[in-house]
């Protein structure tokens, strides 16, 4: 089967796309951006709805870029599914086969035993209106596999769901992912999806890909704030010289294992404790810091810390209440060198 | 009497085919495809909407007369003339009737989303396919009411085929026609063929309404 190489290049007004993207036959890659990082505009390039400025598609080792997206062979699922409202579930699933050159018959009866394989049988005769959005995502899904693309692109497949629906949707997409043999490019904006179900991530910010590799890279060495803030980890660029990294003006944390050169650090929320008064003995990162901010966060609340460095700070409600933390009060924060991991940059 | 109200339905009706034939596709890519003086095409298409009838047979007359630019040269190629031919009636009321059914199908194609032709590409379908098989059915609605709208025009045009097509009977007079002579003769007559057409063209728009618009 096909493995996609692209190099998507497009230039709007004020914007522009500049985005390398690989993916082996068989596997998921989820481009995982804030809005307007350029996620969509690169699924539309890729499906031929808009053009390339530069840049050039690989699938399976043909070029693809010049080709008209009814001839690409890519199936899309779009974010709000786009079933056409006239036809039924079956009709719309058998739209593609049909526009192939299979024969009506045919058509329908393979778009039949598509939509019974996902539990859609007693849903073939309905117009998607009269669908839930999962049942709705489901036959989006088959209609967009109907035709046996060589390449699979999904917009945002479970945005439009509520979270109960989201749970079961995404355990079913995690299936269907899995049986399509060619490569499948996923858009998301929820880190949980992009993890749940993609081999391999792809961070696109500002139309340009700053970090790339598998979920346990991502959440454990973040090379971005937006990255450290989607999987829950402060984040800090300095100089390293073995375990000291001065990460801003003369302020140095202490980490574990020793680096060279510049680095990023990332510790969790939750690693950072909080003292009255400058605490005695062990830790040996201790600034002075002042409350900013103080949200609920599950069942802890995420103390905002400004100071040398501005922090988070997760505490648990009792140790808040006894603190007497609120905006303003000054505090003393401490860190165990062993919870902060230092990589290079 | 019944020949002039036969004609009417005729013409009307053919002049409806024509606009249909010629006016979705000309709202398609009004609607749909960006082109230098888009703006001035979309003017000269409503310029029958403002032009009094009369001056727009005459406009015809210049076009498709036996000296006129087209005119001349379908007289020269074919030995053809349109002017005062029931050819000419229904050139004449597709004309005038155009622009009802342009601004109707233009209206329904901006309001239907385009990436419902985006959706059928992915799948396969070529413009012409995605344009009948999903475009077409979604804004079916517009096209039906364009269409009923540029009948309803046609069959009470009036100025343009008297100046393009003349008032021979059988052959180029239709209903307003044979009215507007019968007054000048016969009152009652007039207003006899005037109920008469109003009957008529009443029952069919309420027919095709309820079945076309599912008007309530």
């Amino acid at each position: 089967m096909s493995a996609l190489d692209a190099h998507l290049v497009v230039r709007r007004d004020g914007f522009t796309l500049d985005a390398e993207l690989r993916a082996a036959a068989g596997e998921v890659v989820a481009l995982l951006g804030p809005n307007g990082a350029g996620k969509t505009t690169a699924l539309r390039a890729l499906a031929g709805l808009v053009a390339l400025d530069d840049g050039h598609i690989e699938l399976g080792g043909e070029r693809i870029d010049g080709i008209a997206p009814e001839h690409r062979h890519i199936g899309v699922v779009f974010q709000d599914y786009l079933l056409f409202p006239h036809l039924s579930a079956l009709e719309n699933v058998a739209f593609g086969p049909r526009c192939r050159g299979v024969p009506r018959s045919r058509a329908r009866a393979q778009a039949a035993e598509l939509l019974a394989r996902v539990g859609l049988a007693g849903q073939a005769g309905r117009k998607p209106r009269q669908l839930s959005g999962g049942q709705a995502q489901r036959v989006a899904l088959v209609r967009a596999l109907a035709t046996g693309p060589r390449l699979l692109l999904l917009d945002e497949p479970l945005a439009a769901l509520d979270a109960r629906t989201r749970l079961d949707t995404r355990a079913h997409l995690r299936g269907h992912l899995a049986g399509h043999a060619g490569p499948t490019v996923l858009v998301t904006h929820d880190p949980l999806d992009a993890m749940m179900l993609a081999d391999r991530l792809v961070i696109l910010e500002h139309g340009r890909v700053v970090q790339t590799g598998d979920a346990a890279t991502i959440t454990s060495r973040p090379r971005t704030d937006y990255v450290a803030r989607l999987v829950g980890l402060n984040l800090y660029r300095g100089r390293a010289d073995g375990d000291l990294v001065r990460v801003a003006g003369d302020f140095t944390l202490t980490t574990a294992g020793p680096q060279h050169g510049d680095v990023f650090v990332a510790f969790p929320p939750a690693a950072v404790a909080l003292y009255a008064a400058r605490p005695e003995g062990s830790p040996r990162n201790t600034w002075p810091a002042t409350v900013a901010a103080v949200l609920r966060h599950g069942d802890a609340l995420r103390i905002e810390l400004t100071g040398p460095i501005t922090v988070a700070a997760d505490v648990t409600p009792a140790a808040a209440v006894q603190l007497g933390l609120e905006p303003g009060r000054p505090v003393w924060a401490s860190l165990k060198a062993t919870e902060a991991t230092s990589y290079p940059a | 009497m019944l020949a002039a109200l036969r004609l009417s339905l005729l013409t009307a009706t053919l002049a409806t085919a024509a606009c249909l034939l010629l006016g979705v596709p000309l709202a398609w890519m009004l609607a749909r495809v960006p082109f230098r003086g888009r703006r001035l095409v979309r003017a000269l298409v409503t310029v029958p909407l403002v032009l009094p009838p009369v001056v727009g047979g005459v406009a015809l007359l210049l076009v498709f007369g036996r000296r006129g630019l087209v005119g001349g040269w379908l007289d020269a190629t074919f030995g053809f003339s349109l002017p005062f031919t029931t050819a000419g009636v229904v050139v004449a009321e597709a004309f005038v009737a155009m622009p009802f059914l342009v601004i109707s199908v233009e209206g329904a194609l901006r309001g239907a989303d385009a990436r419902y032709e985006e959706a059928a590409a992915t799948l396969g379908a070529s413009r012409w396919t995605a344009f009948r098989r999903v475009t077409l059915p979604l804004i079916g609605p517009g096209v039906a009411a364009g269409a009923v709208l540029c009948w309803a025009r046609a069959l009470g045009e009036f100025g343009a085929t008297i100046t393009f097509a003349g008032n021979f009977p059988g052959r180029t007079q239709t209903m307003p026609l044979a009215v507007y002579l019968a007054l000048e003769q016969d009152l009652d007559a007039a207003i006899v063929l005037s109920l008469l057409l109003l009957v008529v063209s009443v029952a069919i728009l309420a027919g095709l309404r309820d079945r076309w618009l599912g008007a309530t």
